[in-house]
């Protein structure tokens, strides 16, 4: 793929251009993703003011009561008569506020191990660029090992064998941290491969013997060169992965390794309310699974845009 | 030629190693292997005799080694859960996965390039827009919605399909197989098209942004100035330049595909080596979670030996060079 | 003479009739939310697996659905007059097993001191065994350690395999790990029961074939030609399966779809009560808790605590919203079939959170404590929904659980090593002798030897333990009841479990099928008639 070339040509002050007209222009002029953005943003503050807006503290069992169990969608309780927006789950749990405080749970995740990841891959991309030779094809090797071995795996592997080596009693505790990291580890490799085509081009450039020439330590200069030409790439990367890893948090926490039940995430919240798929509790599955998507598709929405704006010769 | 494929097996090789260490890691230092085999009830005599006898106490080095002898033979040890021969389990389970895999990998395949291939050409079409949008729904959706809203639909509510496992299975020697029987057919349609919904969107996107790309370039440009028609170029010129990237892509994402298949494997109740490997980290599985791994490096391994030489054949500058250099 | 043929042609016609009826295929699917977790019958002492082996394997006597003790491969029993210590079983002739060798005495006394081995999870059935024998062919006798005149009681428990089978694959004892050998009885069998194991495949499908060389044909229906156990995890699945038809009989029905599935025409829901009781266990025993936010003591060790505990768990709100009312709350971990049971026992302690945030506050613990809690989530019915529910109401009392809910055999597992690996959790006992011994030897009894298995609280009393082992030397009944009902005071006071409910089960099944809800939840197969009832 021809991409380095690209990059050359675009190289210098992309961080200055980004928020130049063209920019702004294109995001104007695309409804969708003006609209996809708004509603990122929405869900984005309203999962972290949760414990401002949300009416119940979903988080707190002790505040559920059972009597409120599997109220419909706007409609009074038939025992206590307490009404909720979005209905309330088996255990009285309203669904609204568990929405809110459950897309913060994954966005939390979400966003944690992006910035694991990116850490790990910008930092292994830039060592592999400028060291070269054998650690290069190291790094680049398990970078394309990692790359071919689905995130899912990855981190359901990370997750087992931390389940063996965390004593049980300090599992549930644990839990959040093993997710980032589970799901951090297993997205690293894209970051690692933009990062270090980048650092290539850099290293041959002539500022880069300059500064060696007039005794300056390489490295400062290469970073100060090379972040800023990777930012856009890297943020588009960074957006992408952010709806992957809210959606590899769901799917972890579907398959019963993820969030307690007592702390659920989205995902929690849809392995709960698969079970009401026939019993006519229609609500407990459709409004987390509603918001799960609607969440990565907006992101997704943003970060499409993103690249395509970026990178102008696709569009 | 030859050289570049020598250096592709010797990177494979090393390739397997590692992910041999990391498994005979979890293996040797993830719970206690005597405790999970013999159970709390044993003496601690019984507990000796068989450290002494899996050779735990010899050095690391040499248990890896014996690991790795093991492994190459089809050795993985017995299933702390089942009790029975990991390898054997393996070989059960592998038809299922194979066929799921396949069937979905071929399915991404044929209707993520012909789509991609349209929204390509017909880029500013209504219909290509609403592909593009429907595709990035796609890859928002997570796998396990999917299956769950396709249960419901076809299973519960319509009643056309079933819900779980592979219906009936035909025995070709030790193969079985779903492709024979009418319910196992059936019980292919769902989880093939959860499975290749993801694989599709991705194939798909990528056939279309490389086909404008390639439709961009010089030969392209020139090929219109002399007149060629332009079904010709596109079909001839531009496809096939773009073919490349998708198929190396493309052949990558079938290890892909099949550690994919966790997931449907679990929503349908196929009973593929996915599922097998979530029930083995449920329960700290070792030895089955160590073999699933190795299982998948070698499909890795296997499958981009195979690309790299399908990348040689179909472009003659790389028989010479490195081809991670010339991407 | 005319009357005679008669009779023979009526045989005949009989016959042939009968031979038309078995000669066509009536397969029958039968999914269950989890899977058996071996095939060897005395590995495991568990519900599901005990559930799939009765059909293969069959012991001396057996409980019909309602628990009712009848005779299987023994056709009497007694205990010797001379000699109140011993019990004689004649056994019934002409039973094959599906090798077709024939049973013998010698394959009984082999089961039962296989099943009396350390390793096996059915020695605490025959605690009281002090050596099997055989006195000739088709007779056998148990000598107890003292009299023991509900041994009975326990055999339906104890199934039989081949004395020869076990010996030539290997499977004499459990699994032998260091020869890299499978257990050959993990997935094979060998016993005398109405359908032979065709194939086995974990947690995908084990197939099973009628044997047509049934001894006890003609007794019962025996109608299904092919037996297939499917394991569906997922409740909508299940139900999504048996909706279209897939599988034909729900052994666990979730109650959310009971109504759904009531409205269906050709669908038919059997509920009833099952023969065991949900509760919670304390680690009462340690000094400290490991998971606890206490240093230096251990809450639940304080007798105020559990009742506070106990006081704050509102059962009918549990039963009426997470069970939908399919269930019964109760005060005691003994479900109403049980020798010992009465109403006075059963009864609940009433909701009073106040009452209970006063006990914590005078044993020392105003603002409660944190600990966590264990629960399986594939076990009992809406078990993960219980915890949760629980976790709420102790909430509000200030003591704080962490909920960890996972797969059955890793949740057991922590309950079973010695020590347990938790200080809190969920678990549910069914009754399979129907007495109260079987509850307090496994529950109460100290953690020694074949005893005190499954009580995972640490508690340990000397008293109880020496009670409970009169029980099993008692031959004079209402003595031995009025032991009972000492020891149930005694124990309900303590409050080392936290009673919940008696559960109850619902089948589905499709038309014209109509299995009767088995109280041990091991509805026997045997006795399915597709004709309708």
């Amino acid at each position: 793929m021809s991409t380095d070339p690209a990059r050359t040509e675009r190289a210098p002050g992309r961080l200055a251009r980004f928020w130049d007209s063209d920019i702004i222009w294109s995001f104007r002029s695309s409804p969708v993703t003006v609209v996809a953005t708004v509603l990122a943003v929405l869900l984005v503050l309203a999962a972290l003011a949760a414990p401002l807006i949300a009416p119940y503290d979903p988080f707190d069992p002790a505040s559920l009561d059972l009597s409120d169990g599997f109220s419909r969608p706007m409609q009074p309780n038939e025992i206590t008569g307490k009404v909720f927006w979005l209905g309330s789950d088996g255990q009285g749990r309203d669904i609204f506020s568990a929405i809110l405080y459950g897309s913060r749970v994954s966005l939390l995740v979400g966003a944690a191990s992006v910035l694991f990841s990116l850490v790990i891959g910008v930092g292994l991309g830039l060592v592999a660029g400028y060291v070269g030779g054998r650690t290069e094809a190291l790094i680049m090797r398990i970078a394309d090992i990692q790359l071919s071995f689905p995130a899912i795996l990855v981190a359901l592997l990370v997750f087992g064998v931390a389940r063996g080596l965390i004593p049980p009693a300090l599992q549930e505790q644990m839990t959040l941290l093993v997710l980032v990291v589970a799901i951090g580890l297993s997205n690293w490799a894209q970051y690692a491969r933009t990062v270090r085509g980048s650092t290539l081009v850099e290293k041959n450039k002539v500022y880069v013997d300059a500064a060696r020439l007039i005794g300056l330590r390489a490295w400062p200069v290469m970073i100060k060169h090379v972040l800023p030409n990777v930012a856009g790439p890297v943020l588009v990367i960074a957006t992408i992965n952010l709806a992957l890893a809210v959606i590899e948090e769901a799917t972890l926490s579907f398959l019963g390794v993820g969030m307690p039940p007592t702390q659920p995430s989205l995902g929690t919240l849809i392995r709960f309310g698969q079970q009401y798929l026939f019993s006519g509790e229609w609500w407990i599955l459709l409004f987390p699974a509603l918001v799960l998507v609607l969440l990565a598709l907006s992101i997704n929405l943003f970060g499409d845009w993103l690249r395509d704006a970026l990178n102008p010769k696709l569009r | 030629m030859l050289a570049y494929i020598l250096r592709s097996l010797m990177q494979g090789l090393v390739v397997m190693l590692a992910v041999a260490f990391i498994a005979f890691s979890m293996f040797r230092f993830v719970g206690d292997p005597v405790v999970n085999m013999l159970g709390q009830e044993a003496t601690l005599q019984d507990r000796a005799e068989l450290t002494e006898r899996l050779g735990l106490n010899d050095p690391v080095a040499l248990q890896f080694a014996r690991f790795v002898g093991d492994a190459a033979r089809g050795d993985f040890g017995i299933s702390y859960r089942q009790g029975r021969k990991v390898s054997a389990l393996i070989m059960e389970r592998l038809p299922a996965t194979v066929e799921l895999a396949v069937l979905s990998a071929l399915f991404a395949f044929v209707v993520g390039v012909s789509l991609g291939v349209y929204a390509a050409i017909r880029r500013d079409g209504w219909i290509a827009n609403l592909v593009m949008s429907l595709s990035l729904i796609g890859v928002s959706l997570p796998t396990f919605l999917i299956g769950i809203g396709l249960i419901y639909i076809f299973a519960v509510e319509l009643r056309w399909l079933p819900s779980f496992g592979r219906g009936d299975v035909v025995m070709i020697g030790w193969w079985s197989t779903g492709l024979l029987t009418k319910t196992g057919l059936q019980s292919l349609v769902m989880p093939v098209l959860t499975l290749g919904f993801l694989q599709l969107t991705l194939i798909m996107r990528l056939v279309r942004s490389e086909m404008l790309e390639v439709m961009r370039a010089d030969f392209i440009r020139f090929a219109r100035a002399r007149g060629i028609p332009e079904r010709r170029i596109e079909f001839r010129h531009a496809l096939r330049n773009t073919m490349i990237p998708v198929i190396t892509i493309a052949g990558v994402q079938l290890g892909g595909v099949i550690a994919f298949a966790i997931v449907t494997e679990t929503v349908f109740q196929w009973p593929g080596l996915g599922a097998l490997f979530v029930n083995a980290v449920q329960f700290v599985d070792v030895p089955v979670m160590s073999a699933y791994l190795l299982f998948v490096a070698f499909v890795f391994v296997v499958t981009s030996l195979v690309v790299d030489l399908v990348y040689v054949a179909l472009d003659p500058r790389l028989r010479t060079g490195n081809p991670a250099m010339a991407k | 003479m005319k009357p005679r043929f008669l009779a023979l042609a009526a045989a005949l016609l009989g016959a042939s009739v009968l031979a038309l009826a078995t000669a066509e295929a009536r397969p029958l699917k039968w999914a269950a939310s989890g899977d058996a977790l071996t095939l060897d019958p005395h590995a495991q002492n568990e519900g599901p697996t005990t559930s799939l082996n009765q059909h293969i394997y069959e012991s001396l006597t057996e409980r019909d659905h309602a628990g009712k003790l009848l005779p299987l491969l023994a056709t009497s029993w007694r205990v010797l007059p001379e000699d109140p210590t011993v019990w004689e079983f004649k056994l019934q002739q002409g039973v094959k097993f599906h090798d077709g060798s024939a049973l013998t005495a010698d394959d009984v006394v082999f089961s039962y001191e296989r099943a009396m081995q350390p390793t096996s999870d059915f020695k605490g059935y025959l605690t009281s065994v002090e050596k099997v024998s055989k006195t000739d062919d088709m007779t056998v006798q148990i000598k107890t350690k003292g009299p023991n005149p509900l041994l009975v009681n326990n055999t339906s428990s104890i199934r039989i395999l081949s004395k020869a089978w076990a010996e030539k694959n290997n499977a004499v004892k459990t699994q032998d790990f260091k020869n890299k050998e499978e257990n050959f009885a993990v997935r094979n069998a060998n016993g005398t029961g109405p359908f032979i194991l065709v194939s086995r495949e974990a947690d995908v499908k084990t197939v099973m074939k009628r044997n047509d060389a049934y001894w006890n044909k003609g007794k019962v229906p025996l109608e299904i030609t092919e037996l297939t156990l499917v394991p569906i995890k997922q409740d909508a699945t299940r139900v999504a399966a048996l909706l279209s038809g897939e599988v034909d009989f729900v052994q666990d029905v979730p109650v959310q779809d009971i109504a759904r599935l009531r409205s269906q025409p050709k669908i038919k829901v059997n509920s009833g009560p099952e023969n065991r009781t949900i509760f919670f266990g304390m680690n009462v025993g340690s000094a400290d808790l490991k998971s606890d936010n206490v240093e230096g003591k251990n809450p639940f060790a304080d007798k105020r605590v559990r009742q506070a505990l106990n006081m704050a768990i509102n059962r009918p709100a549990i039963q009426r919203v997470v069970m939908r009312g399919e269930s019964v709350p109760t005060g005691v971990i003994m479900p109403p079939f049980v020798n010992g049971w009465t109403k006075e026992l059963d009864a609940a302690p009433p909701t009073d959170m106040a009452k209970a945030k006063a006990l914590l506050a005078e044993a020392g613990y105003p603002n409660g404590f944190s600990t966590t809690l264990h629960c399986p989530n594939d076990r009992y019915v809406n078990d993960e929904g219980i915890c949760q529910a629980a976790v709420g109401m102790f909430g509000q009392i200030g003591v704080k659980v962490n909920l960890v809910s996972q797969s059955k055999s890793i949740h057991f597992n922590l309950i079973q090593r010695n020590p347990a690996e938790t200080d809190f959790y969920l678990v549910g006992w069914g009754v399979p002798t129907y007495d109260s011994d079987y509850i307090f030897s496994y529950m109460y009894h100290s953690r020694t030897g074949s005893q005190g298995s499954w009580n995972a609280t640490g508690y340990s009393d000397k008293d109880v333990d020496a009670m409970i082992q009169s029980l099993s030397r008692e031959v004079d009944l209402p003595k031995r009841d009025a032991t009972i009902a000492k020891l149930w005071t005694k124990l309900k006071d303590e409050t080392i479990y936290l009673p919940i409910h008696h559960q109850s089960l619902s089948y589905a099944m499709t038309a014209p099928l109509d299995i009767p809800v088995d109280v041990g939840n091991n509805p026997k197969l045997k006795m399915v008639s597709f004709k309708g009832s």
